[in-house]
């Protein structure tokens, strides 16, 4: 399974490290990165690979979650699915 | 597959948080055609059981799919086989205690409402029929989650007018016995012309005796959606207006299509339908009326509201009739007047009327909804309203409802609340000349020659 992980928020040090570190703890496999900066907003969007990973999709957005909220992100993890059906035929 | 592009995936993020798009129902539909049996207590102990065991996976099922693609879905539903059916070999007088027992299945499931509490009388009563439509006030008056619903005419049977002279005092009789409410009974009432048995909105959703076992059915919504890729489109023509809106609709659908394949999937019930519709909702940017302003009228209910509404209606069911495998329910745009920002807005404006509100009903779903009247509206004059909004429905083909709710001690210029969805309305003005010989007469008006289609 596939999932978009979308974090946005106030631009700091160590976003992308804190999120690929998380991911990597869980063996979850990055396989796209888009990421850019708008007046001082970070936005990144990653689509990723779960089929290897060490922990189930509820868990891998709690803890994202809480980890986004300690640095003051949000961050989403959706399955892939619902962006492949509104954009796909 | 390419790879999805950041676009794509902003875009359908921003309609979620931004557009207020959702899923605004699973509705699980769920035949009681097995639970006969004459002792009514064995008959709502057999209900009861069968819909909490068909029903105990639903609400965790939506949750779960909720959470996982990161779409709201509003509401999770129940729709059953009319009660008028399955409750006919009862002996009894009164099917309250039906109506108590869906509700407590509706409880226990926690699902909001639960449909069937319902009679098709189109051509004309059977003894159940007449059971449960006497049963109406004292059902939505003793439950919470019950929505009762009456077909009263078709396109192939004509208008039973007996039975449209019976339901006026039946929505009065409702109004009084939950005055205390402001009426909030006959929020939980809806009269059909051309029912549809497959529809997942409630209050008039019902499992049709046609349907299978179980059949999930997934209403969709999006009138911010809508709204939003219009105002991209400020001064072009109608061409590309209704191409706007067929695109938009076609997203919204498959995203109704992928939550509904995947709630039959878990729930191991078939896909019934994806019904088509623009559903408002009180909430600031979930407005229809709203989508009929961007258009270019200064108020909805202005002159060429019924124009902006068909082309409206047309391009959701274009746009939306690709995007899914079963098509089916009510499928158009919703203009109850009470769950509507913009429709609140123009009737305190001035600019929308009932009369308007009846035009528009010719061009778009249902009908008269979530109408606010004053309490003194007389039984035959609601009767009459009906009988109008039938005879669109018979004569055009399509589906026509009335939910109209005189309440009591309220005149025009007071408003009223009925909170959550359900929203609230100014009170309407009603014609002050009186039908009531007209409804006295009875009987059935014929089948136009239309349906004779063979």
């Amino acid at each position: 399974m596939k999932v978009v992980i979308t974090i946005i928020g106030r631009d700091r040090v160590g976003i992308v490290a804190m999120v690929s570190a998380a991911l990597a703890a869980n063996s979850v496999n990055i396989l796209d990165i888009n990421q850019n900066i708008v007046n001082g907003f970070f936005n990144m969007v990653m689509i990723a690979d779960m089929s290897g990973a060490a922990i189930n999709l509820k868990e891998l957005q709690q803890l994202l979650k809480d980890k986004g909220q300690a640095m003051g992100l949000e961050i989403k993890v959706q399955h892939e699915d619902i962006f492949k059906a509104m954009h796909r035929i | 597959m390419p790879m999805l592009s950041v676009q794509d995936i902003l875009e359908t993020n921003r309609m979620i948080a931004e557009n207020r798009l959702d899923v605004r129902t699973i509705t699980l539909g769920i035949s009681l055609r097995d639970c006969g049996h004459p002792d009514i207590k064995v008959f709502c102990r057999n209900i009861y059981d069968k819909i909490t065991r068909t029903a105990e996976k639903l609400v965790q099922t939506g949750e779960d799919i909720e959470a996982e693609y990161g779409i709201p879905i509003i509401n999770k539903r129940i729709s059953v086989t009319p009660i008028a059916i399955v409750a006919e070999s009862c002996r009894t007088d009164s099917f309250v205690p039906v109506a108590e027992a869906m509700d407590a299945a509706a409880k226990t499931v926690g699902v909001n409402f639960i449909g069937g509490f319902s009679a098709l009388v189109e051509k004309g009563y059977t003894q159940g029929d007449r059971i449960l439509i006497r049963s109406i006030p004292a059902a939505l008056a003793t439950t919470e989650r019950v929505c009762s619903s009456v077909n009263l005419a078709s396109t192939k049977a004509g208008i039973n007018m007996d039975g449209v002279r019976e339901l006026g005092g039946v929505i009065k009789a409702t109004a009084e016995l939950t005055r205390d409410r402001d009426a909030i009974g006959c929020a939980k009432l809806v009269v059909f012309a051309n029912v549809p048995e497959d529809n997942p909105f409630m209050a008039g959703a019902f499992h049709g005796v046609g349907e299978p076992e179980t059949a999930v059915n997934v209403g969709v919504s999006g009138p911010g959606v809508v709204k939003r890729a219009l105002e991209e489109a400020r001064g072009a023509d109608f061409g590309t207006v209704a191409e706007t809106i067929k695109r938009t609709a076609f997203k919204i659908t498959r995203v109704g299509q992928l939550v509904a394949q995947e709630a039959s999937r878990r729930l191991n019930a078939p896909f019934g339908i994806i019904d088509l519709s623009l559903a408002p909702t009180p909430a600031v940017g979930d407005s229809v009326a709203h989508i009929l302003e961007e258009m270019g009228l200064e108020s909805c209910g202005a002159p060429g509201t019924t124009a902006a509404l068909a082309l409206l209606n047309d391009a959701v069911k274009k746009g939306g009739i690709m995007a899914s495998s079963y098509v089916g329910g009510l499928s158009g745009a919703f203009i109850p007047v009470s769950e509507d920002a913009g429709m609140i807005a123009a009737v305190e404006r001035g600019s929308l009327s009932l009369e308007k509100l009846e035009a528009m009903t010719c061009v778009c779903s249902v009908g008269l909804d979530m109408i606010a009247v004053p309490g003194d509206t007389s039984a035959a004059t609601i009767a009459a309203i009906i009988a109008d909004e039938a005879a669109i429905g018979m004569v055009n083909n399509k589906t026509t409802a009335v939910r109209i709710i005189p309440v009591p001690g309220k005149k025009v210029g007071d408003r009223v609340e009925f909170g959550g969805l359900l929203g609230h309305s100014p009170i309407l003005p009603v014609s002050r000349f009186k039908a009531d010989d007209f409804i006295a007469r009875g009987g059935r008006i014929p089948a136009p020659v239309r349906s004779m289609t063979n």
